[in-house]
């Protein structure tokens, strides 16, 4: 909110106005990104792993062969021609380790930085948004394309196991059997605990995005940062930084299919998450307060 | 510069102070300092975290040595659930993925995809490992080992015992006998991981408490948000490698939440073992119910006892504890005896030679299974690369060392193995 605001418009009719006017900056910064045919392309592509992963395992185990009893492949493939639910996990972690983010590190890179290299970012300031809330809604619609990208995968992942597959009650990863109906709601849980994990690489990019003029260079900077952490994460003599690296409890996702749930490793996510989230997007907001808009 | 300010101004910025160059520069200084801060903050609270949870020693009223033992031994605990964290470290040089230890020993069973308690064992006598146990009484137990994604669980319900490997999908399936002429049976199978619970590794340390062992109270500690005592337990002889055993003794129900074995040559404990939750509730009865999901490979054991006893040892005991199995001297193998006794116990055995060129590799088989190293080598060549040739009155041979057990293996076939210095296996060796 601006001085002038404050000082010009104390009228009722504005006040009223305010919260209105307020989600309609959200709204806009959401379409904006869900317009774009960059982002319908590449929630296109995510749509498309679960296909070719469910397809892939159909035509291995038509002969009556099964597949991943090694225990290889992503996490939980073995489970997938039992039941089609267990479609939904091996999706979510076939494209958390790299689809899902890369796609999240695009958005936030572009959302600023591209602004900027097509010269809106200023008729953007021009309106009467202050940069603290324009931040926040690019934030905001950053999360909810973060929501949306772990959905589309998991939706296709469930119809695509409906199709291919039986469904019924699941087996935890305990051995304890429940029902399809409590599996759906932990297929949910699961969905949830994917998407506030991208949230951390959310924060990054945004800021990544505050220090350019050019959507490429932040989009690009943003996922070479993924790919250094997740190589980093490999090595057993980096031991020490790893529980810092923000890919690091990735997987504890499947910590929701254990029986009682297994809370550790999540919550530890969640609390690294947040602390990225809360670094980044304040280390973005003293950046995008204080630069000069040039372009 | 300046007509870009004025115009950031009517743009809506949040800028009061721009145009003034000083007070700008402080301004983005002040800005800049949030990120900062958090980050010092986050930083900060990590540190006080772990500062609190490590010290704040409980004021508990004093006990003696003896009284924490005896209360050890009343402790009568039916229930319980919580999670453990098992880190092993006994000094092997790591394996590349693909030939680990666990790996080794599953092939060693001749199966592929064999999920038998035994085979899972020896994958925790290296690393660290998150396991979750609840017990109901003594005929409904659960123990998990958590894993990336996966799980592995070993279930007994009454007679009937499940272990579930969810990462392969493969069930295997055995019946514990009721009747006391199983117990044996009972033990190496259904209990053979639960070998690994604080409970069990301090049992197997505390029965090894005798004359040569010195015992006391080492004050007070918090395990899992429990008040607990801490019990020292250390080798008076000299030739063993075990440096001390630590037990953190639960000061109201006296179960042991933590196990910690150190080595005499010092660094990381050589086995740590310590509940990060415990609850002395009653699990939920739905914990040990299990039916093998649809699809699932299952593998019935009908043929347990007879497999035990081809193989001459008893995996349960052999796995249960690396080291302290072969302090306790346990195993029925044939031409197996011991020499000394307690801490400084030595196991020998005698490989026979018409076996050739694999004796090397039998040998170190023997060595993981009776002497309880929890260790096998994936083949010999590669075992052979971590031995040292020696040699005295028996002749040469090779030595095999880890942080905790040694084992030298003669030229003529002759093994001994102990948790003891390597200049002790020398002068046991005739």
């Amino acid at each position: 909110m601006s001085r002038a605001e404050r000082q010009a418009a104390p009228a009722p009719a504005a006040r009223e106005a305010y919260p209105l006017r307020r989600l309609s900056l959200f709204r806009s910064e959401i379409g904006t990104v869900f317009r774009r045919w960059r982002t319908l392309a590449l929630l296109g592509v995510l749509a498309a792993v679960p296909v070719l992963v469910g397809i892939a395992v159909k035509v291995e185990t038509g002969d009556g062969g099964t597949v991943g009893h090694g225990g290889e492949g992503p996490a939980f493939l073995s489970q997938v021609t039992n039941n089609g639910l267990f479609l939904v996990f091996t999706s979510l972690a076939a494209t958390l380790p790299f689809f899902l983010p890369m796609a999240v590190g695009v958005v936030a890179g572009d959302s600023l930085a591209g602004e900027a290299a097509s010269g809106t970012l200023r008729y953007l300031l021009v309106a009467p948004v202050g940069r603290t809330r324009l931040l926040l809604a690019k934030l905001t619609s950053t999360l909810v394309f973060c929501l949306a990208a772990t959905m589309v995968v998991a939706v296709s992942a469930l119809a695509v196991g409906a199709l291919l597959f039986p469904l019924g009650d699941i087996t935890l990863l305990s051995g304890t059997t429940v029902s399809f109906g409590e599996g759906l709601l932990r297929a949910l849980a699961v969905a949830g605990a994917v998407a506030l994990s991208l949230a951390g690489i959310a924060a990054l990019g945004l800021f990544v995005s505050t220090l350019t003029n050019s959507g490429i260079a932040a989009m690009a900077t943003t996922v070479g940062l993924l790919i250094t952490a997740q190589i980093v994460d490999q090595f057993p003599q980096l031991e020490a930084v790893q529980p810092y690296l923000f890919p690091h409890y990735w997987l504890s996702f499947a910590d929701v299919l254990r029986q009682p749930v297994y809370w550790d490793q999540l919550l530890d996510n969640f609390r690294l998450q947040a602390l990225y989230a809360a670094v980044f997007g304040s280390a973005a907001w003293a950046r995008f307060t204080t630069k000069d808009v040039t372009a | 510069m300046a007509r870009n300010e004025a115009h950031q101004s009517n743009a809506g910025s949040e800028d009061s102070a721009a145009g003034i160059p000083g007070a700008r520069g402080r301004r983005k200084a002040v800005r800049y300092a949030v990120p900062v801060a958090v980050a010092g903050v986050a930083a900060a609270s990590i540190g006080i975290g772990s500062a609190l949870a490590s010290s704040g020693d409980p004021d508990l009223p004093k006990i003696s040595a003896e009284e924490l033992i005896a209360k050890v031994a009343e402790s009568d605990v039916q229930r319980m659930s919580g999670s453990v964290k098992f880190s092993t470290d006994l000094g092997l040089p790591s394996l590349p993925s693909g030939i680990s230890l666990g790996g080794g020993a599953k092939g060693g069973e001749g199966k592929d995809g064999d999920v038998s308690p035994q085979a899972k064992l020896t994958e925790l006598a290296s690393g660290t490992h998150t396991l979750r146990v609840a017990v109901d009484g003594p005929d409904k137990q659960r123990l998990s080992i958590v894993e990336r994604a996966a799980e592995y669980s070993l279930i007994r319900n009454g007679d009937q015992v499940w272990a579930y490997d969810s990462g392969s999908n493969t069930v295997h399936h055995s019946t514990a006998p009721h009747d006391k002429a199983g117990k044996s049976g009972r033990d190496a199978k259904g209990e053979a991981l639960h070998g690994a619970s604080p409970q069990e590794l301090a049992k197997k340390a505390l029965d090894a408490v005798g004359d040569s062992t010195s015992v006391a109270v080492d004050g007070t500690a918090k395990v899992a948000g429990r008040d607990a005592y801490q019990l020292t337990v250390k080798p008076k002889a000299a030739e063993s490698t075990v440096g001390a055993v630590r037990i953190a003794v639960d000061a109201k129900t006296g179960t042991p939440l933590k196990f910690t074995l150190a080595a005499k040559s010092g660094g990381k404990p050589v086995v740590d073992a310590a509940f990060t939750k415990v609850d002395f509730g009653r699990p939920s009865a739905s914990t040990f119910d299990f039916t093998p999901p649809k699809g699932a490979k299952v593998t019935e054991d009908k043929d347990f006892e007879g497999r035990a006893g081809h193989k001459g040892a008893r995996p349960g005991e052999a796995g249960g504890m690396p080291g302290l199995a072969g302090l306790t001297g346990s195993s029925g193998a044939p031409g197996f005896e011991v020499l000394g006794k307690d801490w400084a116990s030595i196991a020998h055995f005698t490989v026979p030679k018409d076996l050739g060129k694999a004796a090397d590799k039998a040998a170190d088989k023997g060595a993981g299974k009776a002497g309880g190293a929890g260790k096998s080598a994936p083949d010999g060549g590669l075992f052979e690369k971590f031995g040292s040739k020696v040699s005295g009155p028996f002749g040469s041979g090779q030595i095999f060392s880890t942080r905790l057990v040694n084992a030298l293996i003669t030229d003529d076939g002759e093994v001994y193995v102990g948790a003891v210095t390597k200049d002790a296996l020398v002068a046991a060796a005739k």
